[in-house]
């Protein structure tokens, strides 16, 4: 396993790109720590497999420096890397059996017989594949069929990292559970440094110490889940992480108090630094609350997802959700009120520290 | 589950079972009819039982024909297969090649079979043909139409020529379905060129070359336009095909009864032998 590092990695998919807009990955650079299970979080098209495909080397990044524990290797090819690689759709060589499968990057790399022997039964134990080891691997199933392709990476003694590119996409829900959690428990066990690139927020927090949030070709925030959910450094952040997400709304700010409209809301500090565009607060709906003190609000909506009671209200014109719980009752003249410990401020949709003593 | 059965669906299919009666079940029969009686003319026919069938069985002239038939296939699909197969890897997946290659390949495809044979019939010629003529400076011997060696050549060069493009579409059409993500496993499986063909392009190609062995076969096997165009069967009777002697026998000396009765061991022949490509080249998705 390695320590990999992305060195101002720029990519651009035509050639003579002109202008930022032409880069589908805008200047990375970042530290997958040796060991590190690491989740690659955004929507489709921020890039975030542009990035995974160039650690593994399938592409060549047009700018940019990478390292394997301080080695370049931006020149290598994908198979000099030595990066094991788990795809959106299951990929087996459907004439092979599952555990011809499993020796075929071992005997491509003309490792003696009685070596792949040894490792491929070792690895067939470690995806809980043994019994199947002789069937052909066209008749299995999805979550199958993605252990083989698991298997093909785990099964190299040596590879620098363990790279995972939606590999839940076609699995049954009940099996999604099943294999996230062996993944982590492989995670554990033998400490591999795994990138997982999902756009399934709950698979990203669930399965990652860390997770890097990308969004138009840039990582927009890294961090473990709890700080994501508390202190989004983006306004992107905030709405694609939580459900549902952060509510921003446009304030004007002096000293420590912001303006919605006529309503004033007290903020917990001073902006650490100068207010410049558009300045927005943020706040969770888990941080709103409902009752007879604060805000007037009217409720638009309510809906009941079982364990608590999401509540679409607008303060000022502005549209709010809030989180009630299952039992809470609804005012007849409903007030909101922030809690000061989950209210972000944000400049230009990035977050401004709000540390300052009045 | 309980089926609703609904018999007045079998009205539905009732047009299209008279138009495969009128086209195919009726003409067959009156083949079946002739290959069983016998006729000195006047349109007056008698029994003559499995006679031309025996005859026909016995005859060498036939067992002629059926071995340079079976040898023709065999040639060219041994030559066609590989070669489409070779083609439509190299050809290109992406860019303004695509299109280009496609309608150069289809072009072969298209022309009237006539034509196709009038074309190499022309090209072979040693006074006038650029082939002929071309071989004849360069000091080669070679005339089709006295050498039967020649004559094959220039028989199985035409087929080549025309019909390696419909396995090169098949095999393409087979190729572009492989996605991405296969051929990106692999390399970082460290797999070589060949293992890349043997172990992902060749499996995914397996269905269509199926298809494709089967039509060349059984268009090979019942050739007739192009040879007769060319070569008339010559020289000799070393190109002629069961088809041009059946039309010989048929048209040409109007011996209804053996041409009938060759014509239903012909079809039987072919049916058999494509049953057996058929089930040989599935057998192994039967497998698991």
């Amino acid at each position: 396993m390695a320590r990999i590092d992305l060195d101002h990695i720029r990519h651009a998919y035509g050639e003579r790109p002109k202008s930022d807009a032409d880069y589908a990955l805008k200047e990375v650079t970042h530290t997958f720590e040796d060991g590190g299970a690491y989740a690659l979080l955004g929507p489709s098209g921020c890039g975030k497999t542009t990035l995974l495909n160039i650690v593994s080397g399938l592409i060549r990044a047009s700018e940019g420096r990478l390292l394997f524990d301080g080695h370049d290797v931006t020149a290598l090819s994908t198979q000099e890397r030595n990066i094991a690689q788990v795809f959106q759709f299951p990929v087996v060589y459907d004439t092979m059996s599952v555990y011809d499968n499993l020796a075929f990057p071992l005997r491509n790399r003309a490792v003696p017989e009685r070596e792949v022997e040894r490792k491929v039964r070792e690895t067939l134990e470690i995806i809980d594949l043994a019994d199947l080891a002789h069937k052909r691997a066209r008749g299995l199933t999805a979550d199958q069929k993605q252990k083989i392709s698991l298997g093909r990476g785990l099964v190299r003694a040596d590879v620098n990292a363990i790279l995972f590119d939606e590999p839940l996409t076609v699995i049954d829900p009940h099996m999604k559970w099943v294999l996230r959690s062996q993944l982590k428990q492989l995670h554990r066990r033998y400490g591999f440094t795994m990138v997982y690139v999902t756009h399934d927020q709950t698979e990203a927090l669930t399965f990652a110490e860390n997770v890097v949030v990308m969004y138009d070709g840039q990582i927009v925030q890294i961090g473990t889940p709890a700080e994501l959910f508390e202190r989004p450094r983006h306004t992107f952040v905030g709405y694609f992480i939580g459900s549902p997400g952060m509510n921003v709304l446009p304030v004007e700010v002096s000293g420590t108090e912001a303006k919605i409209g006529a309503e004033r809301i007290a903020l917990p500090g001073l902006p650490a630094g100068p207010l410049s565009g558009t300045v927005e607060l943020g706040i969770r709906p888990e941080f709103v609350r409902l009752g007879r003190e604060g805000m007037p609000a009217t409720i638009a909506k309510v809906e009941d997802v079982g364990r608590r009671k999401i509540v679409r209200a607008a303060i000022q014109g502005r549209d709010i959700a809030l989180i009630a719980g299952e039992d809470e009752e609804i005012p007849a003249e409903p007030r909101l009120s922030f809690d000061p410990a989950g209210i972000n401020l944000y400049a230009d949709s990035w977050r401004v520290e709000l540390g300052g003593r009045p | 589950m309980n089926k609703t059965w609904n018999n007045k669906a079998w009205f539905m299919v009732l047009p299209v079972l008279l138009l495969v009666l009128f086209s195919a079940a009726i003409p067959l029969m009156t083949v079946v009819n002739y290959s069983v009686q016998d006729t000195f003319g006047r349109n007056v026919f008698f029994w003559a039982g499995s006679e031309w069938y025996e005859q026909m069985l016995h005859s060498r002239r036939f067992w002629d024909a059926m071995g340079r038939n079976l040898a023709f296939s065999f040639i060219i699909l041994a030559i066609e297969i590989p070669l489409g197969i070779f083609i439509a890897l190299n050809m290109p997946r992406k860019g303004w090649g695509v299109p280009v290659c496609l309608v150069l390949m289809a072009l072969p495809l298209l022309i009237p079979w006539n034509v196709v044979g009038t074309i190499w019939q022309v090209f072979g010629r040693i006074d006038i043909g650029l082939l002929g003529r071309g071989l004849a400076q360069l000091g080669i011997d070679y005339n089709y139409v006295r050498d039967p060696v020649d004559a094959w050549i220039t028989v199985v060069l035409m087929d080549v020529w025309h019909w390696t493009s419909l396995v090169v579409l098949l095999c393409y059409a087979g190729l572009v379905s492989i996605p991405d993500a296969y051929y990106q496993a692999a390399r970082i499986d460290g797999a070589s060129r060949f293992a890349i063909f043997r172990y992902i392009q060749l499996p995914k190609m397996k269905r269509v070359l199926t298809i494709a062995v089967l039509l060349r076969f059984m268009d090979s096997f019942m050739i007739y336009t192009e040879p007769f165009v060319v070569t008339g069967g010559g020289p000799g009777n070393s190109t002629t095909f069961l088809s041009i002697d059946l039309v010989k026998m048929a048209v040409g000396q109007f011996d209804l009864g053996p041409a009938a009765a060759m014509s239903i061991i012909y079809f039987l022949i072919i049916l058999a032998l494509s049953w057996v490509f058929y089930t040989v080249m599935t057998s192994y998705d039967g497998e698991n």
